[in-house]
């Protein structure tokens, strides 16, 4: 994984529109949250596979940086983004790290499921 | 030797390294033939390595193959990966996960069966499974069941269920220890995990030194009720 350099991820997400795509969007603090801090609730998300398609995206932010995704009905939205997979030139895997380097959110897309 | 066979069910490879690999060790120099079915690839886990090497997509390979690298420093004659879900364990069907684990118990016969104790292991995979074995010993007759071993370790457990007593002093194990924990490289880093101290320091004899765990009463009812449940009733 890579820090994330806008422009590039920019023309991937443009690469990608209108197209239908498998979406793997998650958010998590992690299980242990509360068992390490009883003041913090753990509290996770995650969508896997489902297929969305977007008319319009866009990475933004000065980093960690935040993605929107228009589609036809509604929107999807990722913040706190570090990281890319470099090694990926098909699929958008892009990941946020805490300073301790453990996942916090990931977006990715791709043509096939994951 | 009365732990002759014995079957281990945990949900994540690494779950193996840090609770039990030390006894496992011992059983095994005893001559013990292990089983160990891990219930998923971790694939959801949070850790991706210091510095960075690993990703959502790539993680289930990688954890794949530290979990296999941690067995083998244990011993461990016969790793079995059931391809479940990582965080899902709670959701899965139930009846494919209970079937899955009364055939192992059906064609290993073990006299020990190890697992985390449900409702006081923290993460809801830990207690689902933990759960799972439970009820699926609980359908056996009374003189077929193996003794269940369960690892706790939340935050409240001693309150409610007491002292462990079954304690094993792994310290002559320490080195197989830490070297399978560290063979989960993705999950752990040497230097976090011990601190700059060698295995001879007290700090570290001390900490990773003894591996404790409940010796599951069945009763006559199944006494482990799902976490929800017991949120549920206090709310």
């Amino acid at each position: 994984m890579q820090l994330i350099q806008p422009q590039e991820i920019q023309s991937h997400i443009d690469r990608f529109t209108g197209l239908d795509l498998y979406i793997h969007l998650e958010l998590t603090t992690g299980a242990y949250a509360s068992h390490i801090d009883s003041s913090r609730p753990p509290g996770s998300a995650f969508i896997s596979n489902a297929v969305i398609r977007y008319t319009h995206g866009s990475i933004s932010g000065t980093g960690p940086y935040r993605v929107g995704l228009k589609t036809e009905q509604g929107w999807i939205y990722a913040e706190g983004l570090t990281h890319v997979d470099e090694n990926e030139t098909e699929r958008l895997i892009l990941a946020g790290h805490d300073n301790q380097g453990k996942l916090i959110v990931a977006l990715q897309l791709s043509r096939n499921p994951f | 030797m009365t732990n002759k066979k014995i079957l281990v069910v945990l949900p994540h490879p690494d779950d193996e390294a840090y609770f039990v690999s030390g006894t496992l060790a011992k059983y095994i120099e005893e001559g013990a033939q292990v089983t160990y079915a891990c219930l998923t690839l971790g694939e959801m886990g949070r850790n991706m390595g210091v510095p960075l090497f690993a990703n959502r997509v790539t993680l289930p390979a990688i954890r794949k193959l530290e979990l296999a690298a941690s067995a083998q420093s244990i011993g461990i004659q016969d790793l079995r990966m059931l391809g479940f879900h990582d965080k899902m364990i709670e959701f899965e069907d139930r009846d494919l996960l209970d079937s899955q684990i009364m055939k192992l118990i059906q064609e290993l016969t073990p006299s020990l069966v190890i697992t985390f104790y449900p409702g006081y292991s923290v993460h809801p995979d830990h207690d689902a499974t933990g759960a799972a074995v439970i009820r699926t010993i609980a359908r056996l007759p009374l003189t077929e069941r193996p003794v269940v071993h369960c690892s706790a370790f939340s935050n409240n457990h001693e309150k409610v269920i007491g002292k462990a007593d079954v304690s094993i002093d792994v310290t002559r194990f320490l080195a197989t220890k830490i070297k399978s924990i560290l063979s989960h490289s993705s999950q752990f880093q040497e230097d976090k995990l011990l601190g700059g101290r060698d295995i001879t320091d007290d700090i570290i004899r001390s900490k990773f030194g003894t591996e404790r765990f409940w010796t599951y009463q069945f009763g006559d009812v199944i006494a482990a009720k799902p976490r929800g449940d017991l949120v549920c009733a206090q709310m």
